[in-house]
């Protein structure tokens, strides 16, 4: 039997995501028409072997039990949402609840970052795991370019074992091309390694003065576990070129969006293309009301209760629930908000934010927002929910917060 | 008044074309100035056609430079007028008042006084008015003055109440007049006598020491004037022009579906479904404008193609340009001939060179060569 644990973490998490994380929580934003996080159990109950996915984070259970509920109907495993009483960190909240997990005895647990997305190779992952009888943790790694590895866990790996020699969490300076991918296979006894740990941040914790130090039960997996376990030749990494991507931005909610729509089965396309004229791939929720002179594709998702009106071109887009695009109206590399509304004849329109398609192994940027210079750097335009664009405007490469009711066009602007 | 009407069809009429329109690029690349489509009518032809209606038999061309085609298609389009065209080429530059010294053969051949007009104004042209005012007050020229709000960006025209002109003064700091010559004139061939054949200007040379005579009178325009030089001014001169009609209860103006305000549509124009055109919006023959398209404030000349869903609004569109679906432009955006823009592009400001296919959004004003 295997289990699956992933992390979400909580609100305080997931900022650079706004304002679209602002009535969503970040974990359950649609991607190809589905919530973040349910691409991961996809991947997790395709194992017959994996019986429980356990979901940890700092939400409130509120915001969190309608999903677990859909997600239980739909897949006939046991998911579980188990709320942190406060953020402990990716380590301290996987700590917190080690008893849940090894209820029942699995023979290891998956853990996945919630805010990554792939085409996840857990099987391959599980195997490679079990042929390393003294493992502890198989990290799934993959390949980034110099410069970008940086920002990431970097791995150095001792041939042909595939043992972790040395592991640094986003590192100063260039170690290594091979980054952690956040996807792992853990056996139980990890729980020993988290155990001495934990010890040693609660000895660090009342040693001190209990000024500016976290809460004694906060421990960070990347730098306070896997970080010593290099080089005991208890941690792997298995290389993989599968497709994979953090999603921080909402720039790499269209990016993943894109990989998700090809990735996800095409059976449907002709019916499609009974609605309206489709590029691939694209998402239309079957509840959503598109007129027949409509032109959406590529890379679209159309949420429940969308009205798309005649005329309507739509391209490298989300657009989420209840939202309503008028006539004649364009809408590329953009993210359409709840109940939000584009007026006829505007323009909504972004720049894409995907990575270097130049370089191999490059990844997405996750450029901060502002340009050293203090202006918004170009990424994808936000309407945040019930944002109403008036007809005949263009909305450039800008950020509306929720319900805002616009008179105007803009540019390169956050509006409050 | 009969006997006044037949010494009127004795008038000739002197328009300084000048140079090649380099204000009014990148249309002037692919047509002389004097032929660029103004409200679906040659800029020329809209002042010729007032100057015939004035009794006007023969229109001289000053041009600076030689445009065989340009000589033909005018001399052709003027003949069914009935009035004779006579092109004077200046081998230099000669400004507003060497062109007439150049002419002077022309224009002394009778005792009768001639107009000389500014190529570029579009305006209710008063030619009528003028000669009749001129001949009422009997001194060597007459100008006529339009009503300008910020008279400091020019010259301005001081004159008493019998219209005589008193002084000229180039940007006045205070408020003394706001009166500015609209580039239109009648004068009295004795006037040939102060103008010498050399670069000289009609304004600064010419007009001062016939207003220190006494022998300049000023005739204020009654209704619209712009200097259509340049696309900016082009198009508010079209705004101007179209509302002049709807005030003149024109026929000439569009009416049917989808049609907001004033807009000037070529029977042989082909408008799609579901389309919303105007107000101040003309459309020349053989244009295209397909299903769902929108336009304001933009001039469509000759041959050209709107697709579907497009979204114009401050354009002029070259002969024969193509602008594709769902794109948007905007902000005098000028194509010139034959230019094309691909599907869902932004223009914002742009200046399009002729024979140009554009793939990527123009998102700041430039020029593309």
């Amino acid at each position: 039997m295997l289990k699956a644990v992933i992390l979400i973490g909580g609100p305080q998490k997931g900022t650079r995501f706004r304002p679209l994380s602002l009535d969503t929580p970040k974990p359950l934003f649609p991607i190809a028409g589905k919530p973040l996080i349910q691409h991961h159990i996809e991947a997790c109950v395709k194992l017959p072997e994996c019986r429980e996915i356990l979901i940890i984070g700092s939400y409130t259970t509120t915001h969190m039990a309608q999903f677990v509920s859909d997600m239980q109907k739909e897949y006939h495993v046991i998911i579980r949402y188990l709320q942190e009483f406060t953020p402990l960190g990716t380590g301290g909240g996987l700590y917190h609840f080690r008893d849940q997990i090894r209820a029942g005895n699995p023979s290891a647990f998956f853990l996945l970052n919630g805010d990554v997305c792939a085409d996840f190779p857990l099987k391959q992952l599980w195997y490679f795991h079990q042929e390393r009888s003294n493992a502890l943790v198989t990290i799934m790694g993959t390949e980034a370019t110099r410069e970008q590895s940086v920002h990431y866990g970097c791995l150095v790996l001792e041939e042909p074992s595939k043992s972790v020699t040395h592991y640094v969490e986003k590192p100063n300076s260039y170690v290594s091309t091979l980054i952690n991918c956040g996807v792992y296979v853990c056996s139980l006894n990890v729980f020993h390694i988290m155990a001495d740990a934990f010890q040693r941040k609660q000895d660090g914790f009342y040693s001190g003065n209990g000024q500016g130090t976290p809460h004694p039960g906060y421990m960070s997996w990347e730098q306070d576990v896997l970080a010593p376990l290099a080089g005991t030749k208890k941690m792997y990494a298995m290389q993989v070129t599968n497709w994979w991507s953090q999603v921080k931005t909402a720039g790499s909610a269209i990016y993943a969006n894109r990989h998700y729509l090809m990735l996800s089965n095409k059976q449907d396309e002709d019916a499609k293309k009974d609605i309206c004229h489709v590029f691939s791939e694209v998402f239309i929720h079957p509840s959503a009301s598109v007129d027949p002179t409509a032109v959406i594709g590529p890379n679209v998702s159309i949420g429940a209760g969308v009205t798309i009106k005649a005329g309507v071109r739509i391209k490298e887009s989300i657009i989420l629930n209840n939202a309503t695009i008028h006539e004649h109206s364009l809408v590329m590399y953009s993210v359409v908000g709840q109940e939000a509304s584009v007026g006829e004849w505007s323009r909504v329109e972004g720049t894409p934010s995907d990575p270097d398609p130049n370089k191999p192994f490059a990844k997405m940027d996750n450029t901060p927002l502002f340009n050293t210079d203090g202006r918004l750097n170009p990424s994808v335009s936000i309407l945040g929910a019930g944002v109403v664009v008036p007809a005949e405007t263009i909305l450039l490469n800008s950020i509306v917060l929720p319900h805002k009711h616009l008179t105007r066009s803009f540019k390169h602007e956050i509006i409050l | 008044m009969c006997g006044t009407d037949k010494k009127l069809g004795e008038i000739r009429a002197l328009i300084l074309v000048g140079g090649y329109g380099t204000r009014l690029r990148p249309l002037t690349l692919s047509r002389p100035k004097p032929l660029v489509e103004f409200a679906n009518k040659p800029i020329l032809m809209h002042q010729i056609e007032a100057l015939v209606d004035a009794g006007v038999t023969q229109v001289i061309l000053a041009v600076s430079y030689r445009a065989d085609d340009m000589e033909k298609e005018l001399t052709e389009q003027v003949s069914k007028l009935g009035v004779s065209l006579t092109f004077s080429h200046e081998t230099e530059p000669l400004g507003t008042a060497g062109p007439l010294a150049l002419a002077s053969e022309f224009l002394s051949s009778s005792p009768e006084p001639f107009f000389v007009l500014n190529s570029d104004v579009i305006c209710d042209f008063p030619f009528k008015e003028l000669a009749k005012y001129h001949r009422s007050h009997g001194k060597e020229g007459t100008i006529v003055v339009t009503k300008v709000e910020e008279p400091s960006k020019y010259g301005v025209v001081v004159y008493q109440d019998d219209g005589q002109i008193e002084s000229f003064v180039e940007k006045p700091q205070e408020f003394i007049s706001n009166k500015i010559n609209a580039g239109m004139y009648i004068l009295n061939p004795s006037v040939l006598s102060r103008i010498e054949l050399r670069p000289m200007s009609i304004e600064k040379e010419v007009f001062p020491f016939m207003a220190r005579d006494g022998q300049l009178h000023a005739m204020e325009l009654q209704g619209f004037w712009m200097d259509v030089g340049q696309p900016k001014d082009f198009l508010t001169g079209m705004c101007l022009y179209l509302t002049s009609l709807r005030q003149k209860n024109s026929n000439k103006l569009y009416d049917g579906t989808g049609v907001v305000g004033n807009v000037l549509i070529d029977p042989t124009a082909k408008i799609g479904k579901g389309c919303r055109i105007g107000p101040n919006v003309t459309i020349g023959p053989d244009v295209i404008i397909e299903d769902g398209a929108c336009i304001k404030r933009s001039t469509i000349l000759r041959g050209a193609c709107v697709r579907q869903h497009a979204w114009l609004d401050g354009c002029i569109v070259g002969w024969r340009s193509v602008v594709g679906r769902w794109v948007r432009m905007e902000n005098t955006t000028v194509l010139g001939e034959d230019v094309i823009v691909k599907d869902e592009l932004y223009v914002n400001g742009g200046q399009v060179l002729p024979h140009k296919s554009i793939a990527l959004s123009v998102p700041e004003p430039q020029i593309i060569m």
